[in-house]
């Protein structure tokens, strides 16, 4: 079907319902509103300073040139990896990617807030956060390639295995994070020691009861957590306005603690007022909300087909709002990067997606005895029966 | 001849008390052991509990370590999952039986598969206490018997008590255990009595009589075997002394204790020497513990066997309202003409 020609004004309006005859919303979808903190246009400019930036002005000073260097850096290669992970799928070494394409910058920026010590809880499209926590990106794919359910060890960088059932890993933040206060890691001024977690998850999830429950317990207990909400616009096919009457950030509110929406798309105000959120948690403040105004450029996942329920005039919308491009643009004026800088990044974003592809191919298949182990910590009388009978018929048909 | 297990001889120490207090000093011990073991669950602190199972529980170790929380089950459940994450053993209490399904989502797709998907490295070892059955006349949704739910979901132990014994010492050792746990409790059982040893301090858990996972014979008998756990050993001993009371046949009743897993061993052992199988439980009987259990003697037992496996259960339908419970959940009298049928099959 071919697509109606429409004006950008048109296209954000409608953007946000079907051809089922809704009145279009009031205001632009794609525009983050007032209350939308931000440190980078589009353009790649800086953002003057504000009563609604002004708070978090404070968590840039510190950024340095290579500190933002490293930021761009991030914002590529994790861009390079979930290509890689989509192109792996489409040449059937994966069974499913999703992509966060459009999300790399609420995702480095939330990932470079982070402290060692702190724990993040991730969804399933967290790759840009794993990659800041340090989980090589070729331990992601395990899950997608059918060879394990969660290839990494969630301890070894604090970050948990991706949660499939969407919102159940909100309460498992929670439930950490009150973990860390009994363990009095937190509020001690101690920088090295004091700890928040971070919860992951999209628009959608935030109608889970889980969701919901995991920011009552958060707000009761006080707990040093954060959550943070990439509105991507989509789940799956279904957009903001089936979703939400109340915009996550504003639901905080009700809570009982601090919502802020911020651009997604700017990885200098994703860092920022990330960081505010986990000193606040550190310190014994409580619980931040943060929605980041973001976009998912790509479909849900491989499995699925955007063309059938949004129009492609509203990613051209979005694109111009890319959050490589403002901060590759910010650098290039500001002088803290050049073109010789930009080519080496993208040499070492090949080097790192041959990696990755090579890991894949080569990934050997669990040998299937394996599927009985680690169902159960101590010895288990089933589950050993039944893998003796296995080894049993499977060597039946040896020789 | 049936012969019941004679009940251990007071010791200096022994006292006589009840499943619910077996429990509270269970758990009084598990938490004393290690600091990491933590209760949660609804009105479990200042009020102890509607059962008041962990009554003065709050009071002697804190707020922090007997947690009310919010009255959410998931939120319950899936904050324990985090806490175990972090390195606490969280006890957690689900206050009726019909009540537990907000945190199913949880039970069976965190907290039975976090050990598997993680190849190991994580380990959950939390227990989700639910009290369990009928027979106390309550409202609906307060007298399930849901225990094949989570039997049915492997990563998951299952376990139910029917003595002080047993409350006293399995709850400790599911408390100690590295993987999770469901441990039901027969509310309607909670005030019955016996003679516990709760001697001095914090017991060794190398003392416990038995294993978490073992099923115990609690009659000897050597015409037919019943099956049964939970708050149906009490009708099957009954059942076995009300026979030998009136020179019946003679009952063996195997106590199974861990529904998941299930200790075939005693279980092809009684049959193979009885014959006959009746399996017995307040749980409908359609996708239940009691198949298992039919399916396991038919498979293991064929040869050994006199007669079909019979079930006496809850009839299939909804827990009917408590007017009707006399009726619906097994008594001495449906255990007895089961016996009774197999016998004369």
């Amino acid at each position: 079907m071919k697509e109606p020609a429409l004006s950008d004004e048109e296209v954000a309006r409608s953007a946000a319902h079907t051809t089922l005859g809704h009145e279009p919303p009031e205001k632009d979808i794609t525009d983050g509103g007032p209350d939308m903190v931000q440190f980078l246009d589009a353009e790649g400019r800086r953002v003057p300073v504000t009563d609604v930036n002004g708070p978090y002005a404070a968590y840039l000073e510190d950024l340095d040139a290579e500190a933002m260097k490293g930021m761009l850096r991030d914002l590529i290669l994790v861009r390079r990896v979930d290509a890689e992970g989509f192109a792996l799928q489409r040449q059937g070494e994966l069974g499913l990617w999703p992509s966060l394409l459009g999300q790399e910058a609420a995702q480095v920026g939330a990932g470079r807030a982070m402290k060692p010590q702190d724990y993040a809880f991730p969804g399933y499209r967290e790759h840009g956060v794993a990659w800041c926590k340090g989980v090589p990106p070729e331990n992601l794919l395990g899950l997608f390639r059918g060879v394990n359910h969660g290839g990494w060890d969630s301890n070894e960088n604090n970050f948990h295995l991706y949660t499939i059932v969407i919102g159940n890993q909100m309460l498992h933040a929670v439930g950490y994070a009150m973990g860390v206060q009994r363990d009095g890691d937190y509020a001690t001024g101690d920088p090295e020691r004091d700890t928040a977690v971070m919860a992951f998850t999209g628009d959608g999830g935030t109608a889970q009861g889980d969701y919901n429950e995991a920011l009552v317990f958060a707000s009761v207990k006080d707990a040093p957590v954060v959550f943070f909400v990439q509105n991507n616009h989509w789940a799956i096919s279904q957009p903001n306005d089936k979703q939400f009457s109340v915009p996550p950030y504003r639901r905080a509110d009700g809570f009982g603690f601090p919502g802020v929406r911020v651009d997604g798309n700017d990885v200098l105000a994703s860092y920022a007022v990330a960081r505010a959120a986990l000193e606040r948690a550190r310190s014994g403040g409580g619980p931040t909300l943060i929605e980041a105004f973001t976009y998912r450029m790509g479909a849900h996942t491989t499995s699925d087909d955007p063309t059938k329920y949004r129009i492609s005039a509203e990613v051209d919308i979005w694109k111009k709002k890319d959050p490589i491009d403002r901060m590759r643009k910010y650098l290039l004026a500001e002088g803290v990067v050049d073109d010789a800088w930009l080519e080496q990044v993208d040499e070492e974003a090949d080097a790192l997606a041959r990696r990755i592809r090579h890991a894949c191919q080569t990934m050997p298949d669990p040998g299937h005895e394996e599927m009985f182990a680690h169902v159960y910590a101590e010895p288990h009388r089933l589950v050993e029966r039944e893998a003796a009978e296995f080894a049993a018929y499977q060597a039946g048909f040896e020789d | 001849m049936t012969t019941p297990t004679a009940a251990p001889a007071p010791t200096s120490t022994a006292q006589r008390t009840t499943i619910a207090k077996a429990l509270n000093a269970g758990m009084r011990a598990a938490m004393e052991r290690d600091p990491k073991v933590l209760l949660m669950g609804e009105d479990i602190g200042k009020l102890g509990g509607v059962f008041r199972i962990t009554e003065g529980l709050q009071k002697d170790f804190g707020e922090d370590r007997v947690i009310d929380p919010p009255l959410a089950e998931a939120g319950i459940v899936g904050t324990a999952v985090g806490l175990a994450l972090r390195g606490y053993r969280p006890v957690v209490e689900i206050q009726f039986d019909g009540f537990v399904y907000p945190a199913f989502d949880q039970i069976v797709s965190q907290v039975s598969k976090m050990h598997y998907r993680s190849l190991g490295k994580l380990r959950l070892p939390m227990v989700i206490r639910i009290p369990y059955g009928g027979g106390i006349g309550a409202v609906e949704h307060h007298s399930e018997s849901n225990e094949s739910y989570f039997a049915h979901t492997a990563g998951l132990r299952v376990v139910t008590v029917s003595t002080t014994d047993d409350a006293y010492w399995m709850i400790q050792q599911a408390i100690a255990s590295d993987d999770p746990v469901v441990f039901y409790e027969p509310k309607r059982r909670y005030h019955e009595r016996g003679v516990l040893d709760l001697g001095g301090g914090v017991p060794d858990l190398a003392d416990a009589p038995h294993r978490l996972d073992e099923a115990v014979v609690r009659a000897e008998g050597t015409d037919v075997t019943v099956l049964t756990y939970g708050p149906m050993v009490k009708v099957a001993l009954a059942a076995a002394q009300a026979a030998e009371l009136e020179d019946g046949p003679s009952i063996e009743v195997v106590d199974l204790r861990s529904l998941s897993p299930m200790d075939t061993d005693v279980i092809e052992a009684s049959v193979l020497k009885t014959g006959r199988c009746v399996t017995l439980s307040e749980a409908p009987t359609f996708t239940s513990i009691h198949a298992e259990m039919a399916a396991w003697v038919q498979e293991h037992c064929f040869y050994h066997l006199e007669a079909p496996v019979l079930r006496v259960g809850g009839y299939n339908i909804p827990y009917p309202p408590s007017r009707h419970e006399e009726v619906f959940l097994p008594d001495l009298d449906r255990v007895l003409h089961a016996v009774d049928t197999v016998l004369n099959y």
